[in-house]
């Protein structure tokens, strides 16, 4: 018996060039165009000065675990616990939670270098989690 | 304009029991307590003309049969009761009403074993929890705080004996309270010995999930000196929130408490040093740590040294949560109206062998939502209001 598969979550119009990127393994991030920074999550405007030209900019989507956890029970039942969920702080400066995959859930820890991986939801989107950087080959 | 002493707590109720469950819920149940709360303030129903439901005090004043000219409906989760104080004290002072009830109920535990509905209600999509946290499978609530944890132990060090303390001091402080849900000794070994659920939160670093319902009445601080209670003061009272969802918070480590607390303290004109009681949130062991830090009792990424030698529980020098709090006495999910009604007793001296000897000053701190909104209360005796 398979797995029910992983929530889909909605798309907010906003976020719809987000979602579109994703399907070909692209980490798109927004841009304020007056204050120059970062803007996580997608919104129609800056968190920090209200304005609205907000830029999608494309995201090396590589960072570290700001913090961790590790799930042991699920709260779905389309995740098998134990299962790492993190605040990923990108290099850009924003945070993001996903899950950290690809390592012992024991191992990951606040602190460590991780990059994006892409992980294929039913509808042909892809959902952003994130692995460790091998620190020998990166 | 400060509200320091302008209005008065007169009246607390709370419905709690040893086995987590009660016989009544819904409007008959908050019925009960407001009840209970006005005959301890010695006021009737006619005189209320104040209503706080963290739900709807419409719906609630139309089922007591009251027309109230003050109506507060704040809902920030578990710290909305502070809010009401806080907000029902403002309006107080500006002579908009005169006296204020405020009531909680929730019955999760009876509910369920009664197949009463209280299904998970996803929020309406799209929206930013269900569209950017939801697919990760962040346990709630415990997910959240967890998160918090491991940043704290990161940055500072702190460990799970030194958050498990939390737990024993909490405990012994249940022990001396015949109406609380848990009240064995537990110890640190006890706590890291229980089910890991969210790591670094194991199952004794979590509240309960019990029935319970509270309500207080508050007035004027002349009304309040005519009555025939010794009526509890606010001195400060003062909220913040800086996120909604654990993503935007902006440092897992400072909560908005640092903002309230601070700004409480002031109002109230006292110091932490001052404070004989502290009724700090405790949905979790890492809860009521950063309140120790972030109301200033200790500094920033000291809650774990501070707390690990007893000094929050009985004979300690910060007698934190006596109630037995959300840990070990009742948390029906929105703990905060128990923060005010302990924080009362303690002030009147009628908290039994838990007492507080000569307790005139008590902080009742509400969290809510995911470490997002706190409100401070500074409450205080006649003696601490001269």
């Amino acid at each position: 018996m398979s797995e029910p598969p992983r929530f889909e979550p909605p798309i907010s119009e906003v976020a719809e060039p987000f979602w579109d990127a994703t399907r070909e393994g692209r980490l798109l991030l927004q841009w304020c165009a007056a204050c120059a920074r970062p803007v996580w999550y997608p919104r129609e405007v800056c968190p920090q000065c209200l304005g609205s030209t907000l830029e999608w900019r494309e995201s090396p989507g590589r960072g570290v675990v700001y913090a961790c956890t590790v799930e042991h029970k699920a709260q779905t039942r389309a995740l098998a616990a134990p299962y790492v969920v993190a605040l990923v702080e990108l290099d850009e400066g924003v945070r993001l939670l996903s899950n950290v995959v690809g390592s012992p859930p024991e191992r990951v820890a606040v602190g460590d270098r991780v990059r994006i991986t892409w992980e294929p939801l039913p509808d042909g989107r892809r959902l952003p989690l994130f692995e460790p950087v091998d620190r020998a080959g990166a | 304009m400060s509200l320091r002493g302008r209005a008065a707590i007169v009246g607390v109720a709370d419905a709690v029991s040893p086995t987590g469950e009660l016989d009544a819920h819904g409007r008959a149940l908050e019925a009960r307590v407001v009840r209970e709360a006005l005959a301890d303030a010695g006021v009737t129903l006619a005189d209320v003309d104040g209503v706080c439901h963290g739900q709807s005090s419409v719906g609630l004043a139309e089922y007591l049969g009251i027309h109230p000219r003050f109506t507060e409906s704040t809902n920030t989760g578990g710290s909305s009761y502070e809010i009401h104080v806080e907000h029902a004290a403002a309006a107080i002072a500006a002579g908009l009403c005169e006296v204020v009830i405020g009531v909680y109920a929730s019955t999760p535990r009876s509910d369920r074993r009664h197949g009463r509905s209280r299904e998970f209600q996803r929020p309406p999509g799209p929206n930013p929890t269900v569209e950017w946290e939801l697919p990760y499978g962040l346990r709630m609530p415990m997910g959240p705080y967890a998160l918090a944890a491991s940043r704290h132990m990161a940055e500072y060090g702190t460990t799970s004996e030194q958050l498990a303390a939390i737990a024993v001091s909490t405990r012994a402080w249940a022990a001396l309270n015949p109406r609380a849900r848990y009240r064995d000794p537990i110890t640190v070994e006890d706590v890291l010995a229980s089910p890991m659920q969210s790591s670094p939160l194991h199952l004794l670093d979590c509240c309960l999930v019990t029935d319970g319902a509270g309500a207080f009445v508050m007035t004027s601080a002349a009304r309040a000196r005519a009555l025939g209670r010794p009526p509890v003061y606010v001195l400060g009272a003062a909220t913040c929130h800086d996120h909604s969802m654990i993503s935007q918070m902006p440092d897992l480590t400072v909560t908005p408490g640092a903002v309230s607390g601070g700004n409480a303290f002031r109002q109230a004109g006292v110091k932490p040093s001052d404070v004989d009681v502290l009724m700090g949130y405790d949905s979790f062991t890492i809860t009521a740590l950063l309140h120790v830090e972030d109301l200033g009792f200790c500094a920033k990424g000291e809650g774990g040294p501070f707390v690990e030698d007893g000094r929050t529980g009985p004979g300690g020098l910060l007698p934190m949560n006596t109630n037995g709090g959300g840990l070990s006495y009742t948390h029906p999910g929105q703990y905060g109206m128990f923060l005010i009604v302990e924080a009362v007793r303690q002030l009147r001296g009628e908290a039994g062998p838990r007492q507080v000897r000569g307790a005139e000053i008590a902080v009742a701190h509400g969290s809510g939502m995911v470490l997002s909104v706190m409100s401070t209360l500074v409450l205080g005796t006649e003696g601490a209001l001269s």
